[in-house]
Order: C-alpha cells, then sequence, then structure tokens
C-alpha cells in the first residue's frame, strides 16, 4: 500500500509515522511536504502530530489553509484513508473533515503518558483488527486535546458508530479519571460518516514496537492494510 | 489604509479552562471575580480605503481563519479610513 506522511512546518511525529510504516509494516511511504498540492497518487495519507505553525491562533487552525489540504480533502472525498494523529486530528477538525473541534485539556497540563483506550468498534477501516471493548495501552503527548461539539453532533458520532476509541481505565471502564484532557463522553479518536478519515489525539505510532512498551498501535495500521488487501484480492 | 480590530471570544457554553484558570488567580489575589474568560484581540491594518468591502473579506476571514464557530464567537470593528490614523 501507497502512503504519504504530510510535513508542515512544525510538524514532530513525521518521522514516527515514517518509521512504523516503511520499517515495522513494510509500506511504500513518502513524506510530502505541505506546499506541495498533489499526494502523488497515494492511497493512504497520515496528517502527523506536532505543533503545526507553532499552534498559533487555534491548534491547526493555519495549517489547514496549506497547498496540500485539497489534495487531503480530495483524497477524504474520493473514499482514501487519512489518518490524523494528535495536531493531524486537530488540522482535520479545523478543515471541516471531521466535526467539532479541540480544546485546552480542561486541567490545563500538558499530558504526556501511555494510558488505555477502550476500542468502541471491531468493524471500521481502523479496527478491524480488534474487537470491541478491547483495551490498547498508546500514548498520548498533548495541551489540547479536549474534544468539544454540541450535543446533538455527539449524540450522531455515537449513532454513527463514528467514535472506535474512548479514553478507559485497564479495565475499559470510563470514568473522568481516566479521561486525560476533559474530552466530550471520553473521545478519544472518531471517524467521518463514511469511515475513511481518522483523527485521534493518541498516538498508535508511537506504540508499534514492544521495546518501546507496547505494540498495540500497531492493529490499527494494520487494519487499513488488511482492509486494502481484502479490496484487492 | 484602513485599521480594524477583531475581538475573538470563547462560547458562554464551553467551559474556557485557561478563563478558569485566570479567574482563580485573580481570586487568589483577594478580588471575588465570579467568572472570567479569555480571548484574542486582533489587529489589522488594510491596504486601500474601501471599508465596505473590507468588511465583507473580513467578515470571511473572521468566520473561516480567526475564529471557530464551534467554540468562538467574534466581533469585528472597522475604522473609517477617515479618522485612521488620526490620533
Amino acid at each position: 500500500m501507497r502512503w504519504v506522511v504530510v510535513r508542515f512546518p512544525g510538524s514532530n511525529c513525521d518521522q514516527d509515522a515514517f518509521h512504523v510504516l516503511k520499517h515495522v509494516l513494510g509500506q511504500e511511504v513518502e513524506y510530502v511536504w505541505h506546499k506541495e498540492s498533489s499526494l502523488a497518487g497515494a492511497e493512504a495519507v497520515v496528517l502527523p502530530g506536532g505543533f503545526s505553525y507553532g499552534d498559533y491562533l487555534r491548534t491547526g487552525a493555519i495549517a489547514r489553509f496549506s497547498p496540500i489540504m485539497d489534495a487531503v480533502k480530495a483524497a477524504a472525498a474520493e473514499g482514501r484513508t487519512v489518518m490524523g494523529i494528535c495536531n493531524g486530528f486537530q488540522i482535520l477538525c479545523e478543515a471541516g473533515l471531521l466535526p467539532g473541534v479541540l480544546i485546552r485539556n480542561n486541567n490545563l497540563h500538558f499530558r504526556c503518558e501511555t494510558l488505555h483506550l477502550r476500542v468502541e468498534h471491531g468493524d471500521s477501516r481502523f479496527t478491524r483488527g480488534l474487537k470491541a471493548g478491547q483495551v490498547l495501552r498508546i500514548p498520548i503527548a498533548h495541551g489540547e486535546g479536549n474534544y468539544v461539539a454540541d450535543p446533538k453532533t455527539l449524540d450522531s458520532l455515537f449513532a454513527h458508530k463514528q467514535v472506535l476509541f474512548t479514553y478507559s481505565d485497564a479495565q475499559g471502564a470510563a470514568s473522568d479519571a481516566a479521561n486525560p484532557n476533559g474530552s466530550a463522553r471520553h473521545i478519544a479518536g472518531l471517524t467521518n460518516v463514511a469511515g475513511n478519515v481518522l483523527g485521534l489525539m493518541p498516538h498508535p505510532e508511537r506504540a508499534s514496537e514492544g521495546i518501546l512498551g507496547s505494540a498495540d498501535g500497531l492493529a490499527i495500521f494494520e487494519s487499513v492494510l488488511a482492509g486494502e488487501k481484502a479490496k484487492q484480492g | 489604509m484602513i485599521r480594524a480590530q477583531v475581538i475573538v471570544r470563547p462560547r458562554a457554553s464551553i467551559f474556557d479552562p485557561q478563563g478558569d484558570a485566570v479567574g482563580r488567580a485573580i481570586q487568589s489575589l483577594g478580588v471575588p471575580v465570579r467568572q472570567a474568560h479569555v480571548g484574542k484581540c486582533i489587529e489589522l491594518e488594510i491596504e486601500g480605503d474601501d471599508a465596505a468591502a473590507a468588511r465583507a473579506q473580513l467578515e470571511t476571514i473572521c468566520h473561516e481563519l480567526l475564529s471557530n464557530p464551534v467554540i468562538e464567537d467574534y466581533v469585528l470593528t472597522i475604522q473609517e479610513p477617515a479618522t485612521a490614523g488620526g490620533h
């Protein structure tokens, strides 16, 4: 499968994503600078974590106007895989590819730690290798991961099975104590209605090798690969 | 030249963690502040003297870039060219 990792000024998880795709999963992957206008025919796009444009104005607010975003929008509309991790999630929300917005953590802390995520559905492009209720250990590292949307949008997200990951304890139980940022309904990751665009605050690319303490994030990338293989097979 | 000012405020219905922290800091200094909200003030200088055209363009910019309507409101004030720079 051919992937691209988009680099914005201030991206800093681009090499991690590239490494996992290329060296752990053996995929074809290229970097694309945000000033480019083409994704070079890639089947999947990663918007990596970081601090694009220094988080000025709002996180992701300026990056959404980068030239490459027209190509990302077109790829999303064509049903290609789009993954926004951390700052990438913030950019997807600002670009209108995902609903809602991520604001300052309610505790005002930059939270950098490995925590637990509950898989809400195992029947999506990004979780087909996982089971509903399964608990993953994946790190977060953000100051603005507090997901906000109006109650109607939140209801609709759950009704359409768009919420894939929620913050939980080790047993998979949601609670305010397990929620690191005040995110509405403990949301950690969600897709668009079509299910091909994922945004998540946790970093699966930092949890894709046992030596890093957890390889639970790998299943998210592998789910995408398995889906693509099934489509071609 | 036209001068414009945009005030961006978090919506009252959205919890504002920054405003909350600032409010509590003020309380700790002995002022019984009930609530604080932290927004942004963006000051712009724009080429030309067509205030109506500038307003139309800036409304779009305010909506699409300077504020996020999911969480924020904005107030755009345009100073007429005749008075711009007059102080």
